[in-house]
């Protein structure tokens, strides 16, 4: 084959030469994900809270979780926040509600302000979810009683007559007890989640006592009530 | 019989391969329409926490991508290298550790996913121990593939390993970065990642697992499989060049049109749904070149089971390819975003193309590697229309109930209020669900047809002894 430019000799090369299809190969396939995914960590911008800090909780030294008010900002789950999102993980919850309001004028309605990229930034892994065979939970927090949420969860069409989501009669009977939150705030400080030590050392006693449920309603009672937003202030553009 | 090929290649892997594809394919669509019934008869959870929908739909994507495709990716690609390099795979110990590894992992996802051990994460739900097994066996995987174009006899490299290499590279890519996370114990990790660029890392994993797997890794299969069929070379090796390098290169980039509107930055959701309506373009030039490799030979469809299945696969390919693009731009996502629209585009994609073009394969493998005929035509034939007109009720109920979904969300009345609850549009989702289901279990049916006659074949080789005599008929071939 004649190889009149430069383009068909190229490939000509690499349709002969595995390493070089494969070298090529390898950086063809990395920019786009280089391009969307690196500025995230860099650019300023991709959190609300650089320029609106009183989104996230100004801890004091010797302040404990239990003394953040609602509307003080961003803070880290508590043990039993955290037990239950793990819960809610646990039974994949993510595949039919999401966590992600987006700004439109009936989503605003329905669920409240748009969500912020700082409300997310203690979540190791997000849980935006794709999906609303269910409705959204991003500002779920207070809507309904914690009895509601215990009737809910055990038999939902005992509430909501349309429902089509699964009774989880289990939540009541299983203990947290056994869980090590201890552990697993460890591990979230480790990734750089604001827990202190003294969080660490007081995780596994806030269990005690509690079920399944108990955290899955403490969960489901602290989203979107964390952080207060300003209606009249744009956070993003 | 081929006798020559029998003994010349690794077929053994290949056919293993094959017939365990047939059974993943029948166990992960039966999931799914056990998954998709329960949505139309919450019943069927049966208070049993193994059973629940959240619990079985992460065993559904995981056993129809990673068990069903990923046998199907490994029989096509180990049958595919060896005849087109003209020399047997590099390393058959190799390749028998690739199956029992991959095997191995889809045991531990039935096991661990309804458990309800997850990382929490969609199609990258398996835990921290079984991701690592995933990337020891996915490497073995490629390291025999490259070293089999390696030591290829052929002086050029087929385009079908073009597509295969790509999927290979980009899939270790992927899940290698996605599936970062600190263990906390055996069974729980959390992601290194948080909120926005975790979620932008996901859907990067997230539509390249379709971009790659289920798209690159089944053009591979297209590339070798249709003119083979066909008995007519690719249309056009210009336009192969164009469309592998503008797919390798674009298609990593579409990621972020699954987060517009959302708390991730403008611009690169923009970006995302820039690039993904430039790609209608490498796409069709995909399916126009298999289906151009058809001209001149259209008269074998009557005739010939094999290219019915490539040829649907194409035809669904385009139109998949076409809707997607049109379901990033941000107007009309707006609307399809979080709907079972979304769903719908996804199973037109993965039972239309993905699973319609590996069954021509198999068809094709079956009949080459077990050295005889298919058990029974009737059946096939039956397979190919209950698949299609399973695949077309599927897509047709998802469509109405997503845009119903999404418009009953945005209506207003008369006084400026939102006209519908949620829980109304649940209530007026239940028809579709429903079809959905009867549309998901026409295709099971399809496929179960599919299974005993994969089965009732290797039985008839076995009892004329096809492949034996194959390995041994070495003076005549």
């Amino acid at each position: 084959m004649a190889n009149n430019n430069e383009a068909v000799g190229m490939q000509e090369k690499m349709e002969k030469n595995i390493w070089m299809l494969l070298f090529f190969l390898a950086i063809a396939l990395s920019v786009g994900g280089l391009v969307e995914i690196v500025p995230l960590f860099l650019i300023d911008d991709t959190f609300e809270h650089n320029k609106a800090p009183e989104l996230v909780w100004q801890r004091q030294a010797g302040q404990t979780l239990a003394d953040h008010k609602p509307g003080d900002g961003m803070r880290p789950y508590t043990a039993l926040e955290l037990a239950g999102r793990d819960v809610y993980q646990r039974e994949g919850c993510y595949l039919c509600h999401s966590q992600m309001i987006r700004p439109f004028r009936d989503e605003k309605e329905r669920y409240g302000h748009y969500s912020l990229a700082s409300e997310s930034m203690y979540d190791h892994p997000f849980q935006w979810g794709s999906k609303r065979t269910g409705p959204d939970f991003a500002r779920l927090g207070g809507k309904y009683s914690d009895d509601w949420h215990r009737k809910h969860l055990r038999a939902p069409r005992s509430v909501v007559p349309e429902s089509v989501m699964p009774n989880y009669p289990w939540f009541q009977e299983n203990s947290v007890e056994g869980v090590d939150m201890a552990a697993r705030f460890s591990v979230m400080q480790l990734m750089g989640v604001p827990y202190t030590d003294e969080d660490i050392a007081g995780a596994n006693a806030e269990l005690a006592g509690k079920s399944e449920e108990d955290a899955m309603v403490a969960y489901l009672q602290v989203l979107g009530t964390m952080a207060k937003l300003d209606d009249s202030k744009a956070y993003r553009e | 019989m081929d006798a020559a090929a029998e003994q010349k290649y690794n077929l053994g892997i290949v056919r293993w391969f094959t017939v365990m594809a047939v059974v993943y394919l029948v166990v992960g669509t039966l999931v799914g329409t056990y998954v998709a019934s329960e949505l139309a008869w919450p019943f069927l959870n049966f208070d049993i926490p193994y059973l629940t929908f959240g619990r079985l739909r992460p065993l559904h994507t995981n056993a129809v991508i990673f068990a069903f495709g990923g046998c199907a990716l490994m029989a096509t690609s180990f049958y595919s290298v060896q005849r087109t390099c003209g020399v047997s795979l590099w390393s058959d110990k190799l390749a028998w550790f690739v199956f029992i590894g991959w095997n191995l992992i889809i045991v531990s996802a039935v096991i661990t996913l309804p458990l309800g051990i997850n990382q929490a994460k969609e199609y990258a739900e398996l835990e921290w121990p079984i991701d690592l097994a995933i990337a020891v066996v996915w490497l073995a995987y490629m390291f025999n593939f490259v070293m089999t174009l390696a030591t290829r006899k052929s002086s050029h490299i087929y385009v079908s390993n073009w597509f295969f290499l790509g999927m290979m590279v980009m899939i270790t890519y992927l899940h290698v970065v996605n599936s970062l996370a600190i263990p906390v114990d055996l069974f729980k990790s959390y992601s290194l990642f948080a909120g926005v660029q975790d979620a932008m890392i996901q859907w990067w994993w997230g539509h390249n697992a379709v971009g790659f797997y289920l798209t690159a890794g089944f053009l591979g299969i297209m590339y070798y499989f249709v003119p083979k069929q066909a008995g007519r070379p690719v249309y056009s090796y210009r336009l192969s060049v164009i469309h592998f390098w503008a797919l390798m290169f674009g298609y990593v980039w579409l990621g972020a049109h699954h987060l517009q509107y959302t708390a991730l930055p403008d611009w690169t959701g923009s970006l995302g749904a820039a690039v993904s309506i430039a790609m209608i373009i490498p796409s069709w030039g995909g399916a126009v070149n298999g289906m151009m490799t058809l001209s001149g030979a259209w008269d074998k469809l009557r005739t010939d089971y094999v290219l019915r299945f490539l040829i649907m696969s194409l035809a669904f390919y385009a139109m998949s390819t076409f809707e997607g693009p049109i379901m990033s731009i941000k107007t009309v996502n707006a609307l399809s975003h979080y709907t079972d629209w979304t769903v719908g585009h996804v199973h037109s994609g993965a039972l239309g193309w993905v699973a319609m073009v590996a069954i021509g394969a198999i068809y094709h493998m079956m009949t080459r590697t077990f050295h005889t005929e298919m058990w029974s035509t009737k059946l096939i034939n039956a397979h190919f229309w209950t698949a299609t007109i399973g695949t077309v009720v599927y897509v047709v109920a998802m469509w109405v109930s997503g845009i119903m979904q999404g418009l009953m969300w945005r209506a207003y009345d008369e006084y400026g209020t939102l006209a519908y609850t949620f829980a109304e549009s649940v209530e007026a989702m239940h028809p579709y669900y429903a079809m959905r289901a009867i549309g998901g279990m026409i295709f099971v049916t399809g496929a179960l047809l599919m299974l005993i006659n994969v089965l009732m074949t290797v039985r008839k080789a076995a009892s004329e002894g096809s492949v034996r005599a194959a390995s041994t008929a070495a003076a005549s071939a």
